[in-house]
């Protein structure tokens, strides 16, 4: 029989995940969870929807911070995010459909841990950290080292991803979030794309380009990254990082698409944004 | 391991009990024999089994009973009406053309419900945008953005 535990405190989820006998899969909106148990459920489950304290948006002089149980649809109507983040929210706006929106969590995309996920390059390029609770305390790490390899995470086994603190984006900077796929709802990524970057008189003064879907977790793409700082954006430059991104990125043939076209894509991304930044 | 809620089914106090792994979608069509919900791909491709959960529309294939908590309301189409009274969006779907083989219109009026209590007059793209999560494999789309379009624009009855 299975054991569900409904957990409506921190401390007690925590305190099963603690206990060997007890550690269960745990089970946020279970959009992406429900779908891969696919009728073989596990011998029990932690639901941690019922948290409340992991419900929050909250903005402090430098950051937002987003509790782990989000809904991609409250960040979706969240002013704090549309203002000081739009391209997680843009991000989020393409997160399956408004059925999908409504019942998933950030926390669980990010711990998903699929090469496809919308949230994370965001994430990265935003150098944004995770904050993962066990009973022995918190601790922070940067999402870029979050994960380690193909759905492999930090995360420890008794441990849960609370928070998401992102850096607020700054007035000099500019973010842009792409994503392409078969349609535009309930699309699984070919390429998924975010750049943030400081351009001043169109030389490049810091980038940060992060992809999902062309490689076996979401990478950023420092080569290209420290070959366009300190250039002066023109025609040949772009074409070059164009060049670079395509070269850096290591995607594969799968039932989505192909390596091929997802280089070509990435590298077309990075030079439409790169030409909007002129 | 059974969990039981208190729960507000189509407007009436219910006390359902059932498994707690078990899909909401199970429980809507077996338990409580409310079977106008349908399946279609059962993982949150195709939203047949829409229906609203607390004012939102969500998956019933995506949601296990255990996750609900005592006092959620649930509305399935049911709910929204039927032979003896259709709503507005019913008949409309009727006059449109909005319905051909039916398995995805429960679902898709529910998505078109759902969007008409938030925002009773969308434009043509938040439509669109509204149903982007139910697939309908005959009619093309067309006309049940039509219709929807009408109910929203035309109608005077109470939604």
């Amino acid at each position: 029989m299975v054991r569900y535990f409904k957990c409506n405190s921190l401390t007690e989820a925590l305190g099963l995940l603690a206990d060997n006998e007890t550690r269960f899969p745990l089970l946020a909106g279970g959009t992406d969870l429900i779908v891969q148990w696919g009728g073989r459920m596990p011998d029990g489950v932690i639901d941690i929807g019922g948290i409340e304290e992991l419900k929050l948006i909250v903005q402090r002089e430098n950051v937002v911070e987003i509790g782990a149980l989000v809904s991609h649809a409250t960040i979706i109507e969240s002013k704090i995010a549309q203002r000081y983040c739009h391209t997680l929210v843009e991000a989020c706006k393409t997160i399956g459909a408004i059925q999908i929106q409504n019942r998933g969590t950030i926390g669980g995309n990010i711990v998903n841990a699929s090469p496809a996920g919308d949230t994370p390059p965001v994430l990265m390029a935003f150098d944004a950290k995770v904050e993962l609770t066990s009973l022995s305390g918190k601790r922070h790490i940067p999402i870029r080292e979050f994960y380690l390899s193909y759905r492999k995470t930090a995360l420890k086994p008794d441990e849960i991803l609370t928070k998401i603190i992102i850096p607020k984006q700054k007035p000099d900077e500019k973010a842009a979030f792409y994503k392409i796929g078969t349609r535009k709802a309930q699309a699984i990524s070919k390429v998924v794309m975010c750049v943030r970057s400081k351009v001043h008189n169109g030389v490049v003064e810091d980038i940060a380009i992060a992809i999902g879907s062309v490689a076996p977790i979401v990478v950023c793409a420092p080569k290209t990254e420290d070959f366009l700082k300190g250039k002066k954006l023109d025609d040949k430059i772009i074409d070059e990082a164009k060049k670079s991104l395509s070269n850096e990125i290591k995607p594969i043939d799968d039932i989505r698409s192909t390596a091929d076209y997802r280089r070509f894509v990435a590298g077309n991304l990075l030079g439409s944004c790169l030409n909007g930044l002129i | 391991m059974d969990k039981t809620y208190k729960l507000i089914i189509n407007g009436k106090q219910k006390k359902v009990k059932a498994r707690a792994m078990d899909r909401l979608l199970d429980v809507l069509r077996e338990n409580l024999k409310l079977t106008g919900t349908k399946e279609g791909c059962g993982e949150g491709e195709c939203g047949a089994c829409s229906i609203i959960l607390n004012g939102e529309v969500v998956n019933s294939c995506l949601i296990v009973f255990g996750q609900l908590n005592d006092g959620d309301e649930i509305t399935t189409i049911e709910g929204v009406g039927g032979k003896k009274k259709l709503h507005p969006l019913q008949e409309y779907f009727l006059e449109c053309g909005g319905t051909q083989c039916g398995i995805c219109t429960p679902g898709m009026i529910m998505a078109a419900y759902a969007l008409l209590k938030k925002n009773p007059k969308p434009t043509h793209d938040e439509i669109r945008q509204a149903v982007a999560g139910n697939l309908c494999r005959c009619t093309g789309y067309t006309k049940i953005i039509e219709a929807i379009e009408k109910c929203a624009h035309k109608n005077s009855s109470p939604l």
